[in-house]
């Protein structure tokens, strides 16, 4: 298809199991085990991978060090090394599907969620520690990694992701497979925001390259997605001009290979995709939250059928790719990992105080050279009197 | 060459020569290209430069602000154009919380060199959230600089050194003076300029400092021309840079002078008048012989056009002031 030529608007999705949301979603891997091959939308575009079987047990890998590190966060938050952790457990697939097909050269705008896309983007996975233990605000380079910093206000990140889209586009960097691509990933209730929808109309505009990447989780905090939309997530992209799709979150093939065609379709100059994961988070909304109050039991236990690692186990043993020894292997070291994680973590020194004052204005500001110089002076006066 | 122009017209030179100067400039907002702006400050622009560097974006305040975060990332030094004062609000999140963050967050490895200009202030006889002056909700906030120029040369130099600057700039553009002309010298080199985190004393006094910024620096030099015929030398001094401020310029004349006012549009109640006075008064207190007093508008929203004129601080209500302090 010629550039700019694709078709905007929902695509319908290929049906997908009985576990699929009405109207379907793209499925590769069912929650059996059952490789599809390859599935073909009703606009005709078809969906597949083509991993090698080392690449299928290094997808299972990551899934498992995820959950392990995310498992271990958890740990820590309860025993009060952690002021606060939100957990990405159930939604291991969308992450890592769509953090293993991105480039290099791409870049990620993330939530506060999106553990595993850090792991798969090459950050040390101690990183969001800093900022929910609360010695930073996160810190890592976001352009040395192309993963932008955690952002805890719901929508905002979606504009950032754009305007660098934008310049993306300005740059050169698209129009060709050599392109970048922009991800931006979102819940399910920053779809409300207005910032969210204006990220939506602008790169509709601007024809900018980049993936809209919402995980439905079905929640946000307590209010379920009834609360956000009456129509499904994905059709809202027609409304902006672009397409949308809906896959199973659950399925981490299915979430690489839509991903990975449509960051292609970024960086070749045919604009924005908007995917919408349909997942379910599985914990708490976050460490201080009580799922209990709003969603039934039972509706957890039809989503833990569909769990996204189990799949791919199961996938793996009946095609023969991995054995017991290798799970074994697998999940010892994604312990160690974590073990040393958590080692790392509890070694994590508070920040001098004095070093809150850094870094407000790159060109510095006499009025906080004085004040820092006050805190010191103040602190040092405390020194040796057992204060 | 110094020429004799209008604000309105120092600022769109010295936005050309910043377009000019640096191929990652671009400007951006609501109606800035073919049409030059709703005050046609980016008039002739986009023409010069393409739809690429003066981009006519969406009607949306949190997406122009926003998209330029993720430029300004990208390594792009956006000059965003919000309208009027009163549209910046649905920016504001986007403002407060994400552009005057990025660099403290990622412990100074991103930075967010940015503009956003806000033409601010009233008097020029408009409808509702066209003439407010809302500078101190983000002088409040650290991380952003605040920034208003109140005469044409400053206004050239100023918009230049706020784009050159990695800090993220607030922008306020006095909008009543922007057909006020004076002297600007077009060539001048930007190295040898005033600096842009300083004050500046405009009218050198002994016996009083008016303390202005944008539009009522011209309001402040009016009244001191007018209390000089009573024998009052009273010293002005244009603040320039709202935040951080520069208060060693602002304690070192009122120590010398003994008495200040602070004049500005906004309402009083918590606003920079307020800072100012606190300050003044734990700096300067042995040198004080009169409280510090403020000339300010009324703590209520703006009111309707046909009234501003008794809003706005003038020069009765200013030499009044100046009046009651000598009266200590
Ligand atoms: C603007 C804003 N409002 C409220 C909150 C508090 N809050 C944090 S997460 C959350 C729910 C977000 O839901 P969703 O977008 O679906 O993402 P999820 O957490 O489920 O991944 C809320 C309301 C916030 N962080 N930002």
């Amino acid at each position: 298809m010629a550039k700019g030529e694709r078709k905007a608007g929902a695509v319908p999705p290929s049906g997908g199991g009985a576990d699929a949301p009405a109207g379907g979603f793209v499925q590769l891997l069912t929650p059996d085990g059952e490789h599809l091959g390859s599935v073909t939308t009703a606009d005709g575009t078809t969906y597949s991978v083509d991993f090698t079987d080392e690449e299928y047990r290094g997808l299972y890998r990551d899934l498992v060090t995820v959950r392990r590190l995310d498992a271990e966060a958890t740990a820590l938050q309860r025993q009060g090394e952690l002021g606060l952790w939100a957990s990405l457990l159930g939604q291991e697939a969308a992450q890592v599907g769509s953090g293993r097909a991105l480039r290099p050269q791409d870049m990620a705008f993330p939530t506060y969620r999106e553990h595993g896309v850090l792991y798969c983007r090459g950050i040390d996975p101690i990183m969001p520690f800093g900022l929910f233990r609360g010695v930073d605000q996160g810190g890592w380079d976001a352009n040395e990694h192309k993963f932008n910093s955690y952002t805890i206000v719901i929508g905002s990140q979606t504009l950032h992701a754009t305007g660098y889209a934008m310049g993306v586009t300005m740059d050169g960097k698209t129009g060709s497979p050599d392109g970048e691509a922009v991800i931006a990933y979102f819940g399910d209730g920053a779809t409300s925001q207005g910032e969210v929808n204006e990220s939506f109309v602008w790169s509709g505009v601007f024809n900018a390259p980049i993936v809209f990447f919402c995980q439905n989780n079905q929640y946000a905090i307590s209010e379920p997605l009834e609360r956000q939309t009456r129509i499904p997530l994905y059709n809202r992209a027609a409304g902006y001009g672009f397409p949308g799709i809906r896959i199973d979150g659950n399925d981490v093939l299915a979430s690489y290979a839509v991903t990975r065609a449509a960051l292609d379709n970024a960086r070749n100059g045919q604009g924005p995709t908007l995917i919408e994961a349909y997942t379910y988070r599985m914990g708490a909304h976050t460490s201080s939250d009580d799922p209990t109050r709003y969603r039934i039991a039972s509706e957890v236990e039809s989503w833990k059928a569909k769990d996204p690692i189990a799949r791919v186990k199961a996938f793996l043993a009946k095609q023969k790719l991995a054995d017991d020894d290798f799970f074994g292997e697998v999940d010892e070291a994604a312990k160690q990992l974590a073990l040393d994680l958590r080692e790392r973590v509890l070694a994590m020194p508070d920040p001098q105080p004095v070093t809150m004052f850094d870094h407000v204005y790159p060109s510095g500001s006499p009025e906080l050279d004085e004040q820092r110089a006050a805190f010191t002076e103040y602190h040092a006066s405390f020194e040796g009197s057992g204060h | 060459m110094a020429e004799k122009i209008t604000l309105g017209k120092a600022l769109n030179h010295g936005l050309r020569r910043a377009l000019e100067n640096d191929p990652k400039v671009v400007i951006m907002g609501e109606d800035v290209g073919k049409l030059g702006g709703v005050f046609r400050i980016t008039d002739g622009l986009q023409k010069d430069f393409g739809e690429d560097r003066v981009i006519d974006t969406p009607l949306a305040e949190a997406g122009i602000v926003g998209t330029a975060v993720g430029l300004a990332i990208r390594g792009y030094r956006p000059v965003c154009e919000i309208q009027f004062d009163g549209f910046v609000f649905p920016a504001y999140n986007q403002i407060v919380a994400q552009v005057a963050k990025m660099f403290y967050r990622s412990k100074g490895k991103v930075r967010v060199p940015m503009v956003i200009r806000i033409p601010f202030g009233g008097g020029i006889g408009a409808v509702e959230h066209h003439s407010e002056s809302p500078e101190a909700y983000f002088a409040h906030t650290p991380g952003l600089k605040v920034v208003t120029c109140s005469n044409p040369a400053d206004a050239y130099t100023m918009i230049q050194q706020a784009i050159a600057s990695d800090d993220p700039v607030v922008f306020f553009e006095p909008k009543r003076r922007y057909w006020e002309k004076g002297e600007v010298d077009l060539d001048a080199p930007l190295s040898g300029a005033y600096p842009l985190h300083a004050a500046r004393v405009v009218r050198s006094g002994t016996d009083a400092t008016l303390l202005a910024y944008g539009p009522m620096v011209r309001v402040a030099l009016d009244a001191a021309a007018a209390a000089a015929e009573d024998g009052r030398n009273l010293e002005v001094i244009d603040l320039r840079t709202l935040s951080p401020m520069d208060h060693p310029a602002i304690f070192e004349s009122v120590k010398r002078t003994g008495r200040a006012v602070v004049v500005h549009e906004a309402p009083g109640n918590l606003g920079l008048g307020a800072e100012l006075a606190a300050r003044i008064t734990e700096e300067c207190f042995y040198s004080l012989e009169a409280p510090v007093l403020r000339v300010t508008g009324y703590d209520i929203p703006y009111p309707a056009a046909r009234v501003e004129e008794d809003y706005l601080p003038d020069l009765d209500r200013l030499l009044d002031a100046v009046d009651r302090s000598f009266g200590w």
